[in-house]
């Protein structure tokens, strides 16, 4: 079991940390995603170590979560890369003034 | 458990990849890997229906969502290397080890207990046992998520949707924009003449005829005029023509099965000596 | 008539404040509304008078309450006014010789293109001065007070584009507040210790309410402010800045009207200095001071109006002298002011007369009298009315001067020897001085610089300078028969005449030698040796010579006792404003500033920092859990 947990933690890991260092807005939506199927991969050990499919549902509602999540995001992405010609995250740092 | 130790090692391979992979295109190849890699471990352990969903759904839609919008804003464009924010990386670096240490030490550290299993959760199948929670003590929050996705749906639809800023054009508008244009400059109103249509070339590159004969230019696409590869003289290619197909009728009988299919009368003629040759290289070069 | 006494106040302050706002349509006939204003005010003035004249002795008091201006629990101030001898006087004096004053500056103004707003402030002058002295309660004469300071104010510095006119009224106005704080705490006192400041009552409870510590102190305070607005030693030193006004002006206000306000407060104020016998000592002492002073400087000045804002401060020492020495001298001090606010504001008007001639071509009047000499003949209804004023001033036997100065000088003996001595000594140096003036403005060979072409001033200037001379001349009538001191004596009470060691006569004859002395020995000094264009300088003179010129250094004793210890003490409070105030303040701005720079740098507006920080946190929140959990 405990395998399957580190494995859990260690991409959970690589995707916070790609969010971190990569500026490509999509490629840290990917690793956004990378993080949410690393929970995922804990739900459904979890749903396995203790009998019941409730883990198993929960990972299913993040699915869904994370389907509604692309969507709106990759708008947004897309939005800004119209009216800005980049999808670096860090052009978009508006936020301070 | 065997499945768990092959599939492992790619799965963080390929989520590495996803961390130095330059060109956002094989970032998103990395993460289908991973999908499909966790889609395995999930049916290792007794979720085959989110394996279908994992397969399904994430690396079918949501996958190819990511790549599509990649194709929109620009699959070349790469990430310049050097930092912009001092010391980020680094500090990225430590916290996330730090993290995953943490992390994995705790897990490690901890003892679990004996494995339940899913036996008699899906013994009447998981999607049934699924299904029995979903339509049971979940239906509340299936509920709420369908309008999520709703909203969803809606949110995407306004991201994109772009407010006209000028009155839309009616054909009428664009028929009279049509005319002014030919009183003013000469150009014709009307669609630029079509490509000469032969049988024997690739009718693109070969303009029209005009009532005297000479080719309409106009009628090829600038592209290949730019190119050079426009077709100019097709005067001998009648008689070439007419020329092969005489041949043809002396040895009719030895050619039946041709018959059906006369464009490719340079086979035909290859095969028969010198001067066939000379017409298959002129074939050749119609072809091309 | 006696009802509608309010009406002398109501008409000039009405006229002046409708031309300050009439606009350039009041320009032509400006000044005729302001001099009819004036002139309706001693109309009315002058009826009342005369239905006063009629009254019995006993009823000679009207007062009555227009409306209740301040009530506030037990304090209780009517706008009150109170028609008795005295404010008839003087209501009679300030309307007559200030309607005289307007006729004048008709014609003195008339190239000025602000000459209705010169009559404006006239007509305000007007109506606050006969506020002062119809009020029936001291806060409403309070009101006058200030009235008559800010009309000081506006008419000194009239021509305000001198910067020494607009420095001169600065520093009256400045010298007056210093004395209005003592009326004001005066006030204050009376209200305290009395419980109400009406003029009446206090002069009658005083003696009786209060211990003498108290009137004393009320005496002093008042004495304080009278000496502000009479330019009496220690407040001096304004007068003779203030002569930077249009000549008019300095005729009514500062030397026959406004300045006199300070006698009139003491003669009002008879009871509060009868209860404090101190008070009425430093009275005596002020007045003898600015007396000798005043007449100093009038020997020194070669400024024709300064020389005779010198023999102002004097008169009026003379005045305040006699108001010092109680009921003996309240009568005299009251004559003497009539009198001199005669002769003086002829004198005055001469001046302006003689600089109105004298104007180069530039169309500046000349004041300096070393530029004057034989004007006998150019201006020969100037020389002869100025010259009545001249007899007048140094008690020439039968002018007015004569009489009022000779009863203060007997009243002053009568006192005390010494007292008498020094009226005497200033009596003596008046006439020194007044010679010298005449001397060297009319009499003396000519002195004229070029391009000055003297001539006889227009008629609308000479009528009023012959009406003040012929008044000058008959002042002394009020005084025969004693008919002042009885009129007076509802007001002051009866008159107390000392028993003298000689017969009065002798003190007329000694007074009327001593005068001739002085006139003789001006005469002397002047016409042996000739007079030079130009002042010899400072060094030529004799030290007392240089101590008049600089006026007895009071410029220099205020310099050294207020305005510099004051601007030091500015300085060090600018300083620690500076740096400790703002320092504080500022210091705290500077902090709160480095502090949110320090607290800014995080926010860097790239959302992959803040990831970073939540990242940090949740480490941090994980390692608690497992800090708990393990614990």
């Amino acid at each position: 079991m405990n395998e399957y947990l580190t494995l859990s933690m260690i991409l959970f890991t690589i995707g916070a940390v790609g969010v971190l260092v990569r500026r490509n807005a999509i490629v840290v939506f990917m690793c956004v995603e990378l993080m949410l199927n690393a929970t995922n991969l804990a739900l459904v050990t979890f749903s396995r170590q203790h009998g019941t499919l409730d883990g198993q549902i929960a990972a299913f509602f993040v699915m869904v979560v994370a389907a509604a999540e692309v969507v709106v995001g990759l708008a947004i992405i897309v939005s800004i890369y119209s009216t800005r010609r980049t999808t670096s995250v860090d052009d978009a740092s508006l936020l301070k003034l | 458990m065997t499945a768990f130790w092959i599939v492992a090692p790619v799965v963080v391979v390929a989520a590495l990849g996803l961390l130095f992979a330059r060109k956002a295109v094989h970032a998103a190849l990395s993460v289908a890997v991973v999908m499909i890699g966790l889609a395995v471990l999930y049916a290792a352990q007794g979720a085959p229906f989110l394996f279908a969903v994992q397969i399904i759904v994430y690396t079918g839609a949501i996958m190819m969502l990511f790549l599509f919008v990649l194709m929109l804003v620009g699959v070349e464009s790469r990430e310049s290397l050097t930092e912009t924010i001092r010391g980020q990386r680094l500090a990225a670096t430590v916290a996330g080890l730090g993290f995953g240490f943490v992390l994995v030490t705790a897990v490690g550290q901890t003892t679990l207990g004996p494995v339940t299993g899913l036996r008699s959760a899906n013994e009447d199948g998981n999607v049934y046992g699924l299904a029995a929670l979903m339509f049971g003590p979940y239906v509340v929050a299936m509920q709420l998520t369908a309008a999520l996705l709703v909203t969803a749906v809606l949110g995407a639809m306004v991201l994109a949707h772009r407010e006209a800023l000028t009155p839309r054009r009616s054909q009428a508008d664009i028929a009279r924009d049509r005319m002014a244009e030919y009183a003013t400059t000469g150009r014709h109103p009307g669609n630029p003449p079509t490509p000469g249509v032969f049988a024997r070339h690739n009718a693109v590159d070969t303009p029209a005829p005009l009532p005297d004969g000479s080719p309409a230019e106009d009628s090829v696409s600038p592209s290949i005029v730019a190119r050079g590869q426009l077709r100019d003289g097709f005067d001998d290619d009648i008689h070439v023509v007419s020329r092969q197909l005489r041949r043809e009728d002396d040895d009719e009988d030895g050619a039946v099965g041709r018959e059906q299919n006369p464009r490719r009368g340079s086979g035909a003629v290859g095969r028969d000596g010198e001067p066939r040759r000379g017409s298959g290289a002129v074939g050749r070069e119609d072809n091309q | 008539m006696l009802d509608l006494v309010w009406l002398v106040v109501v008409v000039p302050l009405v006229s002046g404040l409708g031309l300050l706002v009439w606009g350039k349509e009041g320009d032509r006939v400006g000044h005729l509304v302001g001099t009819v204003a004036s002139a309706a005010s001693f109309v009315i003035g002058l009826v009342a008078f005369v239905q006063l004249l009629g009254r019995p002795e006993d009823d000679r008091s009207v007062a009555d309450t227009l409306f209740t201006w301040i009530s506030a629990g037990p304090f209780h101030v009517d706008m009150a006014y109170r028609f008795d001898p005295l404010s008839a006087l003087f209501v009679l004096l300030i309307t007559g010789v200030g309607t005289l004053i307007h006729v004048y500056s008709i014609g003195y103004m008339a190239h000025d293109e602000r000459r209705r707003r010169f009559f404006a402030y006239l007509n305000l002058f007007v109506a606050a001065m006969l506020t002062l002295v119809l009020a029936d309660d001291y806060l409403v004469l309070f009101l006058g007070w200030e009235g008559v300071g800010l009309a000081s104010y506006l008419l000194i510095g009239f021509w305000q584009h001198k910067p020494s006119a607009a420095a001169a009224a600065k520093k009256a106005f400045v010298l007056n507040r210093v004395g209005d704080v003592g009326m004001a705490l005066a006030i204050m006192l009376m209200f305290a210790q009395l419980g109400t400041s009406s003029i009446q009552a206090v002069n009658a409870t005083v003696a009786g309410q209060a211990s003498e510590s108290v009137a004393t102190a009320l005496g002093l305070l008042l004495l304080l402010g009278a000496c502000g607005k009479s330019a009496q030693v220690p407040l001096q030193a304004w007068l003779l800045d203030a002569m930077e006004g249009p000549t008019p002006v300095s005729a009514l206000i500062h030397a026959a009207t406004m300045v006199t306000a300070g006698v009139y407060l003491v003669v009002r104020s008879n009871g509060i200095f009868d209860a404090a016998p101190v008070a009425q000592t430093a009275v005596v002492v002020v007045g003898l001071v600015t007396l000798l002073a005043g007449a100093w400087i009038g020997c020194t000045k070669d400024d024709i109006k300064k020389a005779l804002a010198g023999s102002t401060m004097s008169q009026i020492g003379y005045m305040m002298l006699a108001a010092g020495l109680g009921p003996a001298g309240y009568a005299f001090a009251i004559f003497h002011l009539v009198t001199h606010g005669f002769f003086k504001a002829n004198m005055f008007l001469g001046a302006g007369s003689v600089m109105h001639g004298m104007a180069g071509p530039d169309g500046e009047g000349d004041v300096d009298m070393r530029h004057y000499g034989a004007l006998r003949r150019a201006m020969p209804v100037t020389f002869a009315t100025f010259g009545l004023g001249y007899l007048a001033i140094i008690g020439f036997p039968g002018f007015s001067g004569f009489f009022s100065k000779d009863k203060i000088i007997e009243a002053a003996f009568g006192e005390s020897f010494w007292i008498g001595l020094a009226a005497l000594l200033g009596a003596g140096v008046t006439a020194f001085y007044m010679t010298r003036l005449m001397v060297m403005t009319f009499t003396s060979p000519r002195r004229w610089l070029d391009d000055v072409h003297p001539h006889e001033s227009p008629r609308v200037m000479t009528v009023p300078l012959v009406v003040l001379a012929a008044l000058s001349v008959l002042g002394g009538v009020l005084v025969l028969g004693g008919w002042i001191e009885h009129w007076l004596q509802p007001v002051v009470g009866p008159s107390v005449h000392h028993e003298l060691a000689v017969p009065a006569w002798v003190v007329s004859v000694v007074v009327t030698a001593v005068v001739a002395v002085g006139v003789a020995l001006a005469w002397v000094t002047y016409t042996r040796t000739p007079i030079a264009q130009t002042a010899p300088a400072d060094p030529d003179v004799s030290v007392l010579t240089r101590a008049g010129r600089n006026e007895l250094y009071g410029n220099a004793v205020n310099d050294t006792l207020v305005v510099r210890p004051t601007r030091h003490l500015t300085r060090v409070l600018v300083f620690l404003d500076a740096r400790l105030v703002d320092g504080l303040v500022r210091g705290l701005a500077d902090r709160l500033g480095d502090t949110s720079q320090f607290l800014r740098t995080p926010q860097t507006g790239y959302v992959r920092s803040y990831a970073l920080s939540i990242l940090v946190g949740s480490l941090v929140v994980v390692l608690a859990l497992l800090a708990v959990t393990l614990a």
